[in-house]
C-alpha cells in the first residue's frame, strides 16, 4: 500500500514539477494514440458505414471478420507492422521502423476494426424504415448517410472512445514498432513497462497514474460531446 | 447548442493535427543520421546507457534509437540488418556471429561479473559452494526453486552453459522456472517466490538499490562467472542499408578514454561501488578466461 501512496505522490510531484521528460512521454502517448484513433475514425466510420448500408454477397463473411478484428492483439499487430517496416522488409525504404508513426500505423490498425465494428452495428441497429423516410423527403443519397451517421452518434461515440482506449493502453505493439527511444518513441505504457524492469515502482505507479488521468479526461470531453444533445 | 458541438469538436482536430506539425520535423528523422544501436536490458536497466548516449549524441550528432533486448534477440537484428551496431554479452554466440560474417570489428568494452542469487535461508545450502558447478548441482539436488531467463539473452546463454557445464538439463523440471521477461523483472520474480537465480551484479545492484529483493549474493568471483560485453558493427559488406559510420563512430567513442573513464566511474556514488569495469584495448585472456 505504501508504495501506491507514495506512487501517487511521486505522481503529483512529476506534474506539478513538469518534469520534461515525464511531459513529453505523456504528450506523445496522446499524440501518438489521438492520431491513430482519427484515422480510425475515418476509415472505421467510413467503411463501417458502406458495409451496413449496402448489401453484397458475402457480407456476413466480412463483417465476422471485422469483429475478430476488434479483438486483434496488438503484439500480433506489433509483430506483423514490424516485420512489413524492417529496412529490409517490403516497407523498409520508408524508413518508418522506430519512429512515432510506425506506432500511430499499428496502433490504427488495432483500432480500425474496433470503430468499424461498433460502427456497423450501430449503423444497421437504426430503423430500416428511416433510410426511406429521409429519402422521401428529398435528400441526396449523401445527406441521407450524414444523417445517418448523426442519427448514430451516441454508439459511434462509444465507438470512438473503445478505439482510443483500446490504443492508448496498448504496449505490445508500441514497444515492438516504436522501440521505446527515449525522448523520441517513449510512451506512457512502454516507459510504465521500463521502469518497473528498472525497479523504479513509484516512477512506474506514478506514469500509470498520469495514464489513468488523461484516460478519464478524454473520456470525459468525448462523453461530454455524446451526452450534449439527447435523442428525443 | 450544435454549433458548440461542432467547434469543440473541430477545435480537438485542429489542435491533434498542430500537435502532429509541430513534432513532424523529429517524426521522420534524417535517415543519415539515424543509428540503430541493438543493446542487452542489462546495458539500459542499469542507467549506464542514459548517461553515454546523450554524450555521444552531442559529440557525433547522430541520433541513436536504442533497442534494449535481449542479446540474443539483439544478434538477430544484426544478421537481418536491422540494427547497425550491437553492445552485447554473449562471446560464445558473438563468435558465431562474427564468424558467419554477420558481424565485423568486434571490440572488448567492459566486463562486470555474474553472481548466484538466493534467499537468505538458502534452503539448497549453496552458500560457499566451491563453484558454479557445485552450487547448481546443490540446487538441481534439493530441487530448489530456480528461475531462469529463459529469453536467449547473455545471461540466459551464460546460465544455459553452466548448466551444461555442470552436467544437469534442468529444462522440464518442476523446480526449474522460465520468466521469458529482462533482468529486472526477473530479479524482482525472484524475490517474490524466494527462488535462486543467475544476474549480472549490475543490475542487481541498481535494483537492490531502490528495492529491498531479500535475496543474498550466494556465490561469485568463479574467471566463469565473467560478464563481458563486446561492441560489434554489423557487417555493411552484408547489408548496404546499414549505417557503418555510425557504428563506427559508436565503436570508436565506447572505447575511447574518456567514456571509458566514464563507465569505470558509473554507479559508484549511487550504488558504493562500480557496475561495469572498463575493458578496452584489452586481450579477453587478461580477464582470466
Amino acid at each position: 500500500m505504501d508504495l501506491i501512496l507514495e506512487g501517487a505522490i511521486k505522481a503529483c510531484q512529476l506534474l506539478l514539477s513538469l518534469d520534461p521528460e515525464v511531459l513529453g512521454i505523456a504528450l506523445l502517448s496522446l499524440k501518438v494514440s489521438g492520431l491513430a484513433t482519427l484515422l480510425s475514425v475515418v476509415l472505421g466510420v467510413g467503411f463501417g458505414t458502406l458495409i451496413a448500408l449496402t448489401s453484397f454477397p458475402g457480407k456476413k463473411a466480412l463483417v465476422s471478420v471485422v469483429n475478430t478484428g476488434m479483438g486483434l492483439p496488438p503484439v500480433v499487430v506489433g509483430l506483423f507492422v514490424s516485420i512489413l517496416l524492417w529496412r529490409n522488409g517490403p516497407l523498409g525504404f520508408l524508413e518508418l521502423l522506430y519512429t512515432p508513426t510506425a506506432i500511430v500505423i499499428a496502433q490504427s490498425v488495432i483500432a480500425t476494426p474496433i470503430v468499424m465494428g461498433i460502427t456497423i452495428s450501430a449503423m444497421q441497429n437504426l430503423p430500416a424504415s428511416l433510410r426511406l423516410q429521409i429519402l422521401a423527403l428529398g435528400a441526396t443519397r449523401s445527406q441521407m448517410v450524414l444523417m445517418l451517421i448523426k442519427e448514430a452518434r451516441l454508439p459511434l461515440m462509444a465507438g470512438v472512445m473503445a478505439g482510443f482506449g483500446g490504443v492508448i493502453s496498448e504496449v505490445g505493439a508500441s514497444i515492438m514498432v516504436g522501440g521505446n527511444v527515449r525522448g523520441y518513441t517513449r510512451v506512457l505504457t512502454t516507459a510504465t513497462v521500463m521502469e518497473t524492469g528498472r525497479g523504479n515502482f513509484d516512477i512506474a505507479i506514478a506514469l500509470s497514474l498520469i495514464l489513468l488521468l488523461f484516460c478519464f479526461l478524454i473520456n470525459y470531453f468525448l462523453t461530454y460531446i455524446q451526452q450534449r444533445e439527447r435523442p428525443r | 447548442m450544435k454549433f458548440l458541438q461542432k467547434s469543440l469538436s473541430v477545435l480537438l482536430l485542429a489542435l491533434l493535427v498542430v500537435a502532429a506539425a509541430s513534432s513532424s520535423n523529429g517524426w521522420g528523422a534524417d535517415k543519415q543520421k539515424n543509428l540503430i544501436l541493438a543493446t542487452t536490458t542489462s546495458t539500459q536497466d542499469s542507467g549506464l546507457l542514459d548517461v553515454l548516449i546523450p554524450i555521444f549524441e552531442k559529440q557525433s550528432g547522430y541520433f541513436v534509437k536504442t533497442i534494449s533486448v535481449g542479446s540474443g534477440q539483439a544478434m538477430k537484428m544484426g544478421e537481418r540488418g536491422e540494427a547497425d551496431v550491437l553492445l552485447v554479452h554473449s562471446p560464445e554466440a558473438e563468435k558465431t556471429f562474427v564468424a558467419q560474417g554477420f558481424g565485423v570489428e568486434r571490440k572488448l568494452v567492459m566486463h562486470n561479473d555474474f553472481i548466484i542469487l538466493g534467499p537468505p535461508a538458502d534452503p539448497a545450502k549453496i552458500r560457499g559452494a566451491a563453484s558454479s558447478a557445485e552450487a547448481f548441482h546443490r540446487i538441481a539436488k534439493a530441487g530448489a526453486l530456480f528461475l531462469s531467463r529463459g529469453d536467449n539473452s547473455g545471461t540466459d546463454a551464460k546460465e544455459k552453459g553452466l548448466w551444461k557445464g555442470a552436467g544437469i538439463s534442468p529444462a522440464g523440471q518442476k523446480w526449474f522456472q522460465q520468466t521469458g521477461l529482462g533482468m529486472g523483472e526477473t530479479l524482482n520474480v525472484a524475490s517474490e517466490k524466494k527462488g535462486y537465480l543467475l544476474s549480472d551484479r549490475g543490475t542487481y545492484l541498481a535494483l537492490e538499490k531502490k528495492r529491498h529483493l531479500g535475496l543474498d549474493i550466494l556465490v561469485a568471483g568463479e574467471p566463469k562467472l565473467l560478464n563481458i560485453y563486446h561492441v560489434i558493427e554489423v557487417n555493411p559488406v552484408r547489408w548496404p542499408k546499414v549505417n557503418n559510420a555510425g557504428a563506427k563512430a559508436f565503436a570508436a567513442f565506447m572505447i575511447s578514454k574518456e567514456t571509458q573513464e566514464l563507465i569505470r566511474h558509473f554507479g559508484v556514488k549511487q550504488f558504493g561501488a562500480p557496475l561495469f569495469f572498463p575493458d578496452a584495448g584489452k586481450k579477453p585472456e587478461s580477464l582470466g578466461l
